[in-house]
């Protein structure tokens, strides 16, 4: 704990009246555009939570390294090596000099025996300890210790991975990551249990994005079952008017079949569309009973291949269980949204108030055909590549949010669809009514109030 | 022929500038392609994502949506101004795969956008993979490879 740190909680709390801000079925607007409530947001929500950072593939041998940001505070994601080529431990450090706070590692990713920073030298072993300062005799006798670890590339406090996707929470205490994943590890496993190798590796590169608007915005439209219809009408149409006959060599399949699915009707996200609310923010959509609809894959002719495979490694009836889940977008509160079914992570880093990243990743799936992970490509182009044509109207839809909620017209945001119909789930979460309800927001600010409360 | 290659690259952004999209596609042949790398250098659209790869199928689904009237993210439209320059014919770092073509040319582009008060730049190369087509040309493929292509960037919606 930083000295002064309760004081300045507890004098923005006071200022900023956090409470009331959440009633039922309704969000007051300052949530999405106060820069103070954002601030705090990041002591309390980022500052507390478990935040993803990485997947062990993108650190596979020893020296191997990726930046990213933890809130707003970078990190270095490193694998440190133990002497041999392969293996070594996983590291999650704070990107700052012991010395005068320089960021020490300047690009986002590559291989390293150790990091040194521009400014003075300074070394690092890719743990994070010092092992060289020039001129050390120049620091008076007990300012600058080289076996200190106080000098050296701090570690964030606490890291944490479920089957090779690494967590990690800025605050020492807090409840471990499987308490804080709960019921959604099942997310997890659908994804890796889909590889026949039982290994899923992050590959072909990031799609990014950014939007003017709160990060929590996105995670309310992932998983809201309305919005494509009105938001996505451009492409639906575009699509359905599309001539099949037309050259493709994949890209277009992919595509066109995704933003054809946008304008399923609602009597779909009805009745056939489910919406899961889980403690601690999480949620997510799926379990439709015609998987011809939403499960696209199974169209794709590789499928069948892929099917064969899976059985063949698996075994016939373990395959069709692992096939048979059939989940949409999974939000991991407050940081990650990722599906199985095209194989996407998407990870939402908040910048401002008013300005959010997203980082979009891919997975292959060890084992599986080849043409699988094109089709993954193919199927991140369209949704989430900075120029997608389906992806752009969210992005226009989230700047118009912002901008109208700086209005005072009416201070009160309604999360009510849904509101007081959802029953138990029995895996401690909650059902909604369909998948149309807006309980996995309503959720989200019950956990928002909780971290905000300061507990 | 230059003269006349240059022309045709001049016309292109012309026809993009001025929001007709249509007639824009109807420059490309029917199994052409279009691809704006996310990353410098990238060896290809399929093992890596990309900003925009669309195959034929895919383009003209994108050029409807950019004409149709509910297309959010043009409502405003996007008011551009590109310049090509630096046109290079017959060489360049990158092939058109399993188009042919006649001719290949590499330039140089900026556009300016300006929307939603907002106005920002683009700039980078482009190579273009040219058929003869009557007395004219039709594009094969072509290839944007942005500055800036691997930064975290806003909403893109009009093509380069």
């Amino acid at each position: 704990m930083i000295v002064g740190e309760n004081k300045r909680r507890s004098e923005l709390a006071n200022d900023s009246g956090i409470e009331g801000l959440v009633q039922p079925g309704r969000v007051h607007r300052r949530v999405y555009t106060d820069p103070t409530i954002f601030e705090i947001e990041m002591e309390r929500l980022f500052g507390q939570s478990w935040l993803y950072v990485g997947h062990e593939s993108q650190v596979s041998n020893a020296g191997d390294f990726f930046c990213t940001r933890l809130g707003r505070e970078p990190v270095v994601l490193v694998r440190h090596g133990t002497g041999d080529k392969n293996g070594g431990d996983i590291k999650v450090l704070f990107n700052r000099c012991g010395h005068r706070g320089a960021k020490v590692v300047a690009t986002e990713g590559g291989s390293a025996s150790e990091f040194r920073c521009c400014y003075h030298g300074w070394t690092y072993a890719t743990d994070g300890r010092l092992i060289s300062v020039p001129v050390r005799q120049g620091y008076p006798d007990g300012t600058v210790d080289i076996a200190d670890s106080a000098y050296g590339m701090q570690a964030v406090p606490r890291v944490a991975s479920y089957r090779g996707f690494i967590f990690a929470s800025l605050s020492v205490t807090g409840p471990s990551l499987t308490d804080f994943l709960g019921h959604m590890t099942t997310s997890f496993d659908d994804l890796v249990d889909r590889a026949p190798d039982g290994e899923i590796e992050v590959a072909g590169g990031i799609a990014r994005h950014a939007y003017r608007g709160n990060w929590k915005l996105i995670f309310e439209n992932v998983n809201d079952g309305l919005h494509p219809l009105s938001v996505h009408l451009s492409s639906i149409e575009a699509a359905r008017a599309q001539d099949d006959a037309v050259w493709s060599d994949g890209a277009g399949e992919i595509g066109i079949r995704q933003m054809r699915q946008n304008g399923a009707p609602l009597e779909f996200w009805d009745r056939q569309v489910g919406l899961w609310a889980y403690p601690f923010g999480h949620s997510y959509l799926g379990d439709y009973h015609d998987d011809e609809k939403l499960a696209v894959a199974r169209q794709n002719p590789s499928f069948q291949d892929y099917i064969e495979i899976m059985e063949a490694k698996k075994g016939g009836e373990r395959a069709r269980q692992i096939l048979g889940v059939t989940r949409w977008n999974t939000n991991i509160y407050p940081t990650i949204s990722f599906m199985s079914q095209f194989r996407q992570l998407r990870v939402i880093q908040p910048v401002a108030v008013d300005r959010t990243d997203v980082l979009g990743f891919c997975f292959r799936l060890k084992g599986a055909p080849e043409k699988m992970f094109r089709d993954t490509i193919q199927f991140a182009n369209v949704t989430n590549a900075s120029a997608s044509p389906v992806l752009t109207d969210d992005l226009e839809t989230y700047d118009r949010l912002r901008g109208g909620l700086e209005s005072s017209g009416n201070d009160w945001v309604t999360m009510s669809r849904g509101l007081g119909r959802d029953v138990a789930d029995g895996h401690g979460g909650l059902q909604a009514e369909n998948g149309l309800s807006e309980l996995h927001i309503r959720n989200m600010f019950d956990s928002w109030s909780s971290y905000m409360a300061g507990g | 022929m230059t003269r006349e290659i240059e022309a045709f690259l001049f016309h292109e952004a012309r026809l993009l500038d001025d929001a007709l999209y249509q007639d824009w596609l109807a420059l490309f042949t029917d199994t052409a392609w279009y691809w704006v790398p996310i990353q410098p250098r990238q060896d290809n659209p399929f093992d890596t994502v990309s900003i925009i790869y669309d195959d034929r199928k895919l383009m003209e689904t994108r050029v409807r949506r950019l004409c149709n009237e509910n297309i959010h993210a043009q409502s405003p439209p996007s008011r551009t101004s590109r310049i090509i320059g630096n046109v290079v014919m017959g060489s360049s770092d990158h092939t058109g795969g399993s188009n042919e073509c006649d001719i290949l040319i590499s330039s140089r582009f900026q556009m300016v956008e300006f929307r939603h008060d907002d106005q920002r730049l683009f700039a980078g190369a482009q190579t273009h993979g040219l058929v003869c087509d009557g007395g004219g040309y039709k594009i094969g493929w072509k290839r944007v490879d942005l500055v800036n292509c691997d930064a975290m960037m806003e909403g893109i919606t009009v093509p380069f």
